[in-house]
C-alpha cells in the first residue's frame, strides 16, 4: 500500500513518541502575525527561554493594521501597542519581519507563498487557522494555538497526532463564472462545518489541478472551515513554475534537487486514504451563504433552505432571511474584496475585469483591500486600481481588515455585507449584528455594481 | 515544567446547549486586542451575554443559578472557528475547567487540553437529559472521573468519551507539552540537520 503526502511529510519530521501517544513533530516553518504571538513571547520570557531556530520564523503584521491612515503611533492605541510588541519581540529574537516600513507587509498566508517560503514537503504552522492556506503547495499546513507558538518558538516542535486523510476529488470543468470560491463552498456544504474533524482533506482531481495556484489556496484556505484543520493539494509543474524565481525559493543550484524532494513526497498512486468523496465541476454553481456558517450555503439561484435545525432557524433570524425566497436581490450596504481567500491578485484581476466601465451602485460603501504589498503593486502595476476607483472603490493599503475587523474597518448596526471573506460568523465584521454573504470577487463585483446579491453570470454576461 | 495529573473534575454545570458555538462567540474579535490573556474572563460570550448597549440579555451566563459553576454543557462541534486560544484562556479565566460537548473542534480542542480544560464527549441524548436535569436541579454537584470515563450526578452515572492521548496526559499531568518536547532537543536538532529540503534562507 503506497501512502499519502500526509503521511509522508508527517514521518519525515516524526521526533519522537511522546508519553501521552502523540509525535513530537519537527516544524520546518513557523509565521506569526501580532495578534496570536505576544502572549507566546511573553510566557518564554517567563520560562527564561530562547527561540531555538529564529530563522525559521518569520512575522508579519495583518489584523489589527489600518488600512486608511497608516502612520504611526497608530490612532488605536492598543494596535500601536501590538504592532510594537511585533517590533520588539522579531528584534529581540531575530525574526525577519515583513513590516510595512519595508514595503513587505499583508496578510501571513499571502505573504509566505508571494516570498517563496511556502515549499511542497514542509511541515508548517502559524497561530492562524487558515494556515492550511499552504497547502496548495503541497505543504502540511495547520493553524496552532499560542501555547503551541511558545512551543514552537522554544523547540521547533509540537506535540500533535496525525490525522486521517479524506481524498476530496472535483471533476469536470467549471462552468461560466464558477471560480474555486464556489467550489470549497460547495464542498463545505455537502460535508458540513464538522464534516472534516480529525482529518486532512487531500484536494484532487481534473477541476483542482486545473485551478491556478491563486485558486488552490482559495480552497485549501477555508478547509478549516468544513472542519479538516489540513488541507493540500500535491504539488505539480505549476506549483515548482509558481515558486520559481521567490525570494526565499530554493535558488537555482539547488533546484533539481528541491524538485526531485517535492516529487517525491507526492501521494502515491495506490495511497491508502481513510476516506474518499468526489463532486462533479458541473454541479457547482456561483454560491452564495444565507447563514451565519460557511455551510449554510446555495447557488445564487436557489430559494434559502426551509429551516431544520435550530440551527437553521438561528440563522434566518440573524439574517434576516425569510425561507423559500430567492437570495437574488437581497440588498446590500457593503463590499469587500480581500482577505487571505480572495485577496490575492488573480481575485483582484477577475474583479477589476468585469467592473471596467461600471459603477458601484448608490449608497453602497465597497472596498478592495489587497493582500499584501506586492499584490497592491502589482495590482496598481497593471492599472486595476483605477479601475476599481473610477467605479467607486476605495482603494486601501494591505491587510485582514473587514474579514475580522480588527482594525477600523467594521460594518455598522445589520448592515449587509457581500464580502470575499471566509467568515460568516456572527459579528464577525465588527457589528454584533452585522450580516456577511460569503461569495466569489466576481460575485461581489456583481453585488457592488447592482447593490443586491446578484448572479454575476447576468449582470456581467459571462 | 511540572504540572499536576488532574484525574477529577467536580462542581456544577452551566448549560449552554447549542451547536457549532464558534470562537467569535465564545470571545468576540475586538477582545484580541491585547498582548496578555489577563482579563478575558470577563468577556466570554460578551455578545451573547449583553446588547450591544450593555444591558444584560437572557443567557444562563448571567443567571444567578447557575453563578460559580465551571463546567460547560454544549452541543456539536464546540469551539469552530478560529485558532485563536484567546478562547479556551477566556473560558478557563471565567473559571471553567470541563466543557461537554458532542464534539469539539480539532484547533480548539487541542487549545484547551493544553491549558489542563477537560474536553468531555456524550451522546446528544445523554446531553439533552442532563441539560434537562441541571435546569431543574441548578447547582447540583457532578463529578468527571477521567480514569474511568465516567460523570456523576446524584442521578445518574454517563459514560463519556475523552480523546485518549487527551487523557493519557491529563493523568501523567503532561498535557502541556513543552516541557516533554525540551528534553528532546538533541532529537530535534539532529532531525533538522538531516531534514531532506533545505531553504535558500538557511544558507
Ligand atoms: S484575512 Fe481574515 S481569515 Fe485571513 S488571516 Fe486575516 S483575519 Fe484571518
Amino acid at each position: 500500500m503506497g501512502k499519502t503526502l500526509f503521511q509522508k511529510v508527517f514521518d519525515k519530521h516524526k521526533v519522537a513518541e511522546l508519553k501521552g501517544g502523540k509525535y513530537q513533530l519537527f516544524i520546518g516553518l513557523h509565521l506569526i502575525h501580532e495578534v496570536t504571538s505576544p502572549q507566546a513571547f511573553a510566557m518564554l520570557d517567563e520560562l527564561g527561554l530562547n527561540v531555538a531556530f529564529p530563522e525559521r520564523t518569520f512575522a508579519t503584521c495583518d489584523h489589527i493594521i489600518p488600512t486608511d491612515n497608516t502612520e504611526r503611533p497608530f490612532r488605536d492605541k492598543i494596535a500601536e501597542e501590538m504592532m510594537k510588541a511585533i517590533e520588539n519581540n522579531t528584534k529581540k529574537h531575530h525574526i525577519k519581519f515583513f513590516s510595512p516600513e519595508i514595503e513587505e507587509q499583508g496578510v501571513v498566508h499571502i505573504v509566505g507563498p508571494e516570498m517563496g517560503l511556502t515549499q511542497p514537503g514542509i511541515t508548517m504552522v502559524c497561530g492562524d487557522s487558515h494556515t492550511a492556506t499552504h497547502g496548495a503547495f503541497g505543504a502540511v499546513s495547520f493553524g496552532i494555538g499560542t501555547s503551541q507558538v511558545r512551543d514552537v518558538l522554544a523547540t521547533q516542535s509540537l506535540a500533535m497526532s496525525p490525522f486521517k486523510v479524506r481524498r476530496v476529488d472535483v471533476n469536470g470543468s467549471l462552468g461560466k463564472g464558477v471560480y474555486a470560491k464556489d467550489v470549497i463552498l460547495h464542498i463545505i456544504r455537502k460535508l458540513g462545518v464538522n464534516g472534516g474533524i480529525g482529518y486532512a482533506y487531500e484536494f484532487g482531481g481534473s477541476t483542482i489541478e486545473s485551478l491556478s495556484m491563486e485558486g488552490r489556496m482559495t480552497v485549501c484556505n477555508m478547509a478549516i472551515e468544513g472542519g479538516a484543520r489540513v488541507g493540500y493539494i500535491n504539488p505539480d509543474e505549476k506549483t515548482y513554475a509558481f515558486l520559481k524565481g521567490k525570494p526565499y525559493a530554493p535558488g537555482a543550484d539547488k533546484w533539481d534537487k528541491a524538485v526531485r524532494y517535492w516529487e517525491s513526497i507526492k501521494s502515491d498512486e495506490d495511497a491508502n486514504y481513510d476516506d474518499k468523496i468526489s463532486f462533479n465541476a458541473e454541479n457547482i454553481k456561483p454560491t452564495v451563504t444565507w447563514g451565519i456558517n460557511p455551510a449554510q450555503c446555495i447557488g445564487i439561484d436557489e430559494n434559502i433552505p426551509e429551516p431544520v435545525t435550530e440551527g437553521d432557524k438561528e440563522a434566518l433570524e440573524y439574517m434576516k432571511l425569510q425561507p423559500n425566497k430567492p437570495i437574488e436581490g437581497t440588498k446590500v450596504d457593503v463590499v469587500f474584496i480581500g482577505s487571505c481567500t480572495n485577496g490575492r491578485i488573480e481575485d483582484l484581476r477577475e474583479a477589476a475585469n468585469v467592473l471596467k466601465g461600471k459603477k458601484v451602485a448608490n449608497n453602497i460603501t465597497a472596498l478592495v483591500v489587497p493582500g499584501s504589498f506586492s499584490v497592491k503593486k502589482q495590482a496598481e502595476a497593471e492599472g486595476l486600481d483605477r479601475i476599481f476607483t473610477e467605479a467607486g472603490f476605495q482603494w486601501r493599503m494591505p491587510g485582514c481588515s473587514m474579514c475580522l475587523a480588527m482594525n477600523p474597518d467594521k460594518l455598522e448596526g445589520e448592515q449587509l455585507c457581500a464580502s470575499t471573506s471566509n467568515r460568516n460568523f456572527k459579528g464577525r465584521q465588527g457589528s454584533s449584528s452585522g450580516r456577511t454573504v460569503l461569495l466569489s470577487p466576481v460575485m461581489a463585483a456583481a453585488a457592488a455594481v447592482t447593490g443586491k446579491i446578484s448572479d454575476a453570470r447576468k449582470i456581467f454576461n459571462l | 515544567m511540572s504540572i499536576k495529573p488532574i484525574n477529577q473534575i467536580k462542581g456544577t454545570a452551566l448549560p449552554l446547549v447549542i451547536d457549532d458555538i464558534d470562537t467569535d462567540r465564545i470571545i468576540p474579535a475586538r477582545y484580541l486586542k491585547c498582548v496578555t490573556f489577563d482579563g478575558l474572563g470577563e468577556f466570554v460570550f460578551y455578545d451573547d451575554r449583553f446588547e450591544s448597549d450593555g444591558t444584560p440579555k437572557n443567557h444562563p451566563l448571567n443567571n444567578p443559578k447557575y453563578k460559580n459553576a465551571n463546567i460547560i454543557i454544549s452541543g456539536a462541534n464546540f469551539g469552530c472557528g478560529s485558532s485563536r486560544e484567546h478562547a479556551p484562556q477566556a473560558i478557563k479565566r471565567a473559571g471553567f475547567n470541563a466543557i461537554i460537548a458532542e464534539s469539539f473542534a480539532e484547533i480548539f480542542h487541542g487549545n484547551a487540553t493544553t491549558l489542563g480544560i477537560a474536553c468531555i464527549i456524550l451522546p446528544h441524548s445523554d446531553i439533552k437529559e442532563l441539560e434537562g436535569y441541571i435546569k431543574e436541579n441548578p447547582g447540583e454537584k457532578l463529578i468527571i472521573d477521567i480514569e474511568t470515563e465516567t460523570l456523576k450526578s446524584s442521578a445518574k452515572s454517563y459514560r463519556f468519551q475523552i480523546n485518549q492521548n487527551a487523557k493519557k496526559d491529563f493523568l501523567a499531568g503532561t498535557y502541556d507539552s513543552l516541557g516533554e518536547l525540551l528534553t528532546n532537543m538533541d532529537k530535534v536538532k539532529i532531525l533538522e540537520k538531516n531534514l531532506p529540503y533545505n531553504f535558500k534562507y538557511l544558507g
